[in-house]
């Protein structure tokens, strides 16, 4: 789906990097990641969407909190983004060898 | 998600028409030109891809700023025909250190003809990776919260995400 993104494209913004490496070290809530970053709450919200989309983390009430933390089935989803990985680069590959063997003759 | 499945091989193959060494040499030295370009652990851009033709070398990648990412390690390194390199990505999206938790992928090259080339990929031992993932302390498992982590993942899959 065009709303959700892969963990890769998720990750490739240095901001929601720190964000997520942050929940790597220990489950928090947006407040908590808002205080501990150079980040505001709003931006922090966005970013954890952005994650949630693309199978990083996954989030639950406890109280009136909501505490984001990573996939513990991560495996599963880390699996199937292998999955695509090899797909493109498969496909990318066959290309630049029959490219190049084509210029090489 | 059953173990089995999350720990199954990746299999994947495609043919070529190239001959066997050439359709080898693009597959290492080239690694970088064909990659996805999201496929990257640096916080900056990939100046270059290097993959040391080497039993014990490095698929790495290099950033512009001169940072690495050493993200696979060659295990088995005999052109034309084969490579077994390790994944140390790990789940949680970081560098793996630890090589018992680092799955592999071997790439097998097979002449069909002289001017034709069957790769084939297996990507496998996922288990690996999970291997001390249960033993996370993220505080927010517990019997409450299954249900609505499930039903979440299954959100997830069947978005095809």
């Amino acid at each position: 789906m065009a709303y959700s993104r892969s963990a890769w494209t998720a990750l490739a913004d240095p901001t929601r990097r720190t964000v997520f490496a942050r929940i790597v070290e220990r489950p928090s809530s947006v407040n908590e990641l808002a205080r501990a970053l150079p980040v505001s709450r709003p931006a922090v919200s966005q970013h954890l969407k952005v994650l949630k989309n693309a199978g990083l983390v996954i989030d639950m009430r406890a109280g009136k909190r909501r505490i984001y933390s990573i996939d513990r089935k991560g495996v599963a989803a880390f699996r199937a983004e292998i999955d695509r990985f090899w797909d493109k680069t498969l496909a990318a590959y066959k290309l630049a060898a029959e490219q190049l063997e084509e210029k090489g003759k | 998600m059953s173990p089995s499945a999350t720990s199954e091989p990746i299999k994947r193959s495609v043919v070529v028409d190239a001959p066997i060494e050439h359709a080898f040499e693009i597959f290492t030295k080239r690694f970088g030109s064909f990659k996805p370009v999201e496929h990257n652990l640096l916080a900056v851009k990939i100046a270059e891809t290097v993959f040391e033709p080497r039993v014990g070398g490095y698929l790495y990648d290099r950033g512009v700023d001169g940072s690495e990412c050493r993200w696979a390690r060659v295990l088995a390194y005999e052109p034309p025909y084969r490579v077994l390199l390790s994944w140390n990505i790990s789940p949680r999206w970081q560098i793996e250190t630890d090589p018992d938790k680092a799955s592999e992928w071997e790439v097998r090259f097979i002449a069909e003809t002289p001017e034709r080339t069957r790769v084939e990929i297996e990507h496998r031992k996922f288990e690996r990776h999970g291997e001390g993932w249960e033993s996370l302390r993220d505080g927010v498992g517990g019997d409450q919260g299954w249900p609505l982590y499930l039903q979440r993942y299954s959100e997830s899959l069947a978005r095809g995400y």
